[in-house]
């Protein structure tokens, strides 16, 4: 992640004003051989390290929920430059104000938990 | 060799290791979401005696926190013996975009406008980071998910409501891009 520089928040703001293919390469090379792989392992069933059929779980349907969840999650993302994973890559990095950041997604995360059955999903 | 591995990484190299750590943890008998730690890291400070949803078995979660510290880990090595130093090659159009707001163009990874002391410390600077992380926590648990989650595993399932959740961040982003950002800087 680092060293792709897609921790990095110059590298977000360029992804959302569409004025690079970088990161649109990473996540596009990520996504299409997951979905040959996920394809492989479904169609030849195949089994994890424990013996066990690797299975996947279909998501709950709703548009509700994603929508603006998304939403929410796309503003934080634009402007802390940073998803959950690269916020701890940049600690370990040494960008140790990436600590506040993280620290306010906890947060967020708790007062999601907090508030979850007031909100429409 | 070691050229090779201290400038910036192919984005195509990038994306292939992000879909083999999928696969390395679908093998293992995991799945890769990454924004699951932050509740988990909830549940173990003891948030689920008050709060149903922080009450479950996190330490079924053991894995991905090692995953967590793997990431700090990773970072450390990166920025340590695996950096040539060079600031972030992003677009010159990015870079004059980002001017007329009053960031300078890169001299490391992340601007110092946003991630320097004297930006922690002010009310603004602190206030702009809070709040960018109160998002994220905020809206991935409520979408179920975040770029790991939804973008690559949900994604490469041929999810639809990951598929929605990723409109959600575009929306959300680009919202924040030329909506709001030109407002607080």
């Amino acid at each position: 992640m680092a060293k792709s520089e897609a921790i990095s928040w110059f590298r977000i703001q360029e992804m959302f004003r569409f004025q690079a293919f970088h990161m649109y390469g990473i996540i596009g090379t990520a996504v299409t051989l997951g979905v040959i792989g996920v394809a492989l392992i479904k169609k030849f069933n195949i089994r994890d390290f424990h013996g066990n059929p690797i299975l996947f779980f279909p998501k709950d349907k709703s548009i509700t929920r994603y929508l603006i969840g998304g939403t929410i999650f796309g503003l934080g993302w634009a402007l802390s430059g940073a998803c959950p994973g690269p916020m701890v890559v940049n600690i370990g990095y040494g960008f140790l104000s990436m600590i506040v950041v993280f620290f306010f997604a906890i947060v967020g995360t708790y007062l999601y938990g907090v508030f979850m059955k007031k909100l429409p999903h | 060799m070691r050229e090779i591995i201290t400038q910036t990484w192919a984005w195509w190299f990038s994306g292939a290791m992000i879909a083999g750590i999928m696969f390395f943890l679908l093998y293992f008998g995991q799945s890769f979401g990454f924004s699951s730690n932050l509740r988990t890291i909830c549940a173990a400070a003891g948030l689920g005696k008050k709060t149903k949803f922080f009450d479950f078995n996190w330490k079924a979660q053991t894995w991905n926190i090692v995953f967590l510290i793997g990431s700090i880990i990773g970072g450390y090595i990166a920025s340590q013996f695996l950096s040539s130093g060079q600031p972030v090659e992003i677009s010159a159009a990015t870079i004059n975009d980002l001017s007329k707001m009053g960031i300078a163009a890169p001299a490391s990874l992340q601007p110092q406008e946003l991630f320097g002391w004297n930006a922690v410390f002010s009310i603004k600077g602190f206030l702009i980071l809070a709040f960018g992380g109160l998002m994220v926590g905020f809206g991935s648990r409520y979408a179920g998910g975040c770029t790991s989650g939804h973008a690559i595993s949900g994604l490469s399932n041929l999810q639809l409501p990951s598929l929605i959740a990723v409109v959600g961040f575009f929306i959300g982003g680009l919202a924040m891009t030329y909506l709001i950002m030109p407002l607080i800087f």
